[in-house]
């Protein structure tokens, strides 16, 4: 428990050192705000467009793929605390089931050509 | 633990965070110029520019801060603490020496995944609030350099632990033996890439790639809110370098251990922190693509692979 404690303490002390950080850039930082400064950097031109304009997202299927894999990957832990218990062998070809299906999976997506940056 | 040992402990890792990034910047610094037959910063401080980087601190504070007027100003602020606090919150976790580690976590191994993992919240929150192309660009990438990622090193940290039977990353630590050093090969590899990888250097650079986007998320941030997110990349190196010597090359352990355990910890990261910079001079940049095709047809099944051989071999 006293470690959850000190990694409490931790984040308080982070909190503390940006806030440090901001008080010193106020104290320190000159503050000379014209239009030109505050308009969006675009490499020297007046921006383009206003603020909505389409984008494709290519990864996609990458994005489902890692959904389904970092939740098998949530299972691994638990499961290495009971490999080296009486459990363990039983425990290895339940997971090796499991981890199985989900790689064919992938393999099974790689070979339909899932694994593209389209 | 009296309130007390909790303020200097918390004050430790603070101190800690603010020393090592120095020390690995510097040395990256210094490291790069040699391989790149230059001499690096020579006159900051006197000899051979060690006090480059505190000078560029002092030069940080006093410069202009600047919110764009199209930003969104409470994230656009936020965006550096969320980078950075995570990387001081999971340092906290790494075993030094013997029997001690800041806050000695149960589930250290897992903790430490999660807390670097908030981390990457900060770029995204960044590219976002900032409403620039070039920012949004990069935090797509860097959200698509986060796919690619995490999960080979999930997977790398989860074949150590089950070798080592527990998550503790003290246990980790007292687990191991040398000839782990060939067991965890495979593993050991998938996690250095994955850790590059993670902390957006060369050859993984793309989400801040300087030739196409500019710097990326970080576009439009100025002064000490731009230096908390440099400050963030090296405790970054400095978590995973400590992470990666604490997993694979058994941590404290050495001779003297029992005196010099805390030397023998920071020695091993640092000399991973060297790698890093080495691969940083060594390979040219990446494309997303070709860093997702890398993770999922390379990294992956390496990683499982590993995990498999692990396990055979627990339960043999």
């Amino acid at each position: 428990m006293d470690a959850y404690v000190v990694v409490a303490a931790v984040v308080v002390t982070g909190i503390l050192l940006v806030s440090a950080a901001g008080i010193a850039r106020r104290l320190l930082a000159p503050r000379a705000a014209t239009v030109a400064k505050q308009t969006t950097y675009e490499s020297g031109v007046d921006p383009v467009g206003r603020n909505w304009a389409q984008t494709q997202i290519r990864y996609l299927t990458f994005a489902f793929l890692y959904v389904i894999f970092a939740v098998d990957a949530v299972y691994l832990f638990p499961w290495a605390l009971v490999l080296q218990t009486a459990m363990g062998p039983a425990t290895l070809v339940e997971i090796a089931i499991f981890v199985a299906v989900v790689l064919v999976g992938l393999v099974h997506g790689a070979r339909r050509g899932l694994l593209r940056w389209l | 633990m009296t309130w007390v040992e909790i303020g200097i402990r918390a004050v430790g890792v603070l101190l800690a965070f603010l020393v090592l990034p120095l020390l690995v910047g510097q040395t990256e610094h210094k490291v790069m110029a040699h391989m790149q037959g230059r001499l690096g910063p020579m006159y900051a401080g006197g000899y051979h520019g060690w006090a480059q980087l505190v000078a560029d601190g002092a030069k940080f504070v006093q410069k202009e801060d600047i919110v764009p007027a199209a930003a969104d100003r409470r994230l656009f602020t936020l965006a550096p603490a969320l980078a950075l606090i995570p990387y001081l919150v999971a340092l906290a976790a790494i075993p030094i020496h013997p029997g001690f580690a800041v806050a000695n976590l149960p589930g250290g191994a897992l903790f430490v995944l999660a807390a670097t993992s908030v981390g990457i919240l900060g770029t995204l929150v960044a590219g976002w609030a900032s409403a620039n192309k070039y920012a949004l660009i990069g935090a797509m990438r860097a959200a698509a350099q986060l796919l690619a990622y995490e999960l080979p090193m999930a997977l790398a940290v989860a074949s150590v632990t089950l070798a080592a039977g527990t998550l503790s990353l003290g246990g980790i630590v007292e687990a191991w033996r040398p000839w782990w050093l060939l067991w965890q090969l495979p593993g050991a590899l998938v996690f250095l890439v994955a850790a590059v990888a993670e902390l957006q250097r060369p050859p993984f650079d793309m989400p801040i790639a300087d030739s196409e986007i500019v710097f990326g998320p970080y576009t439009e941030y100025t002064g000490l809110r731009f230096a908390l997110f440099l400050l963030s990349e090296y405790g970054g190196i400095v978590l995973m370098s400590l992470l990666f010597a604490v997993l694979y090359l058994g941590g404290w352990r050495g001779p003297f251990a029992d005196v010099a355990g805390w030397a023998w910890t920071l020695l091993k990261g640092f000399l991973i922190a060297v790698v890093m910079i080495w691969i940083r001079v060594s390979w040219p940049r990446l494309r997303e693509d070709q860093l997702q095709r890398f993770a999922w047809l390379a990294l992956i099944p390496l990683a499982l692979a590993q995990l498999v051989l692990t396990a055979v071999v627990v339960v043999i």
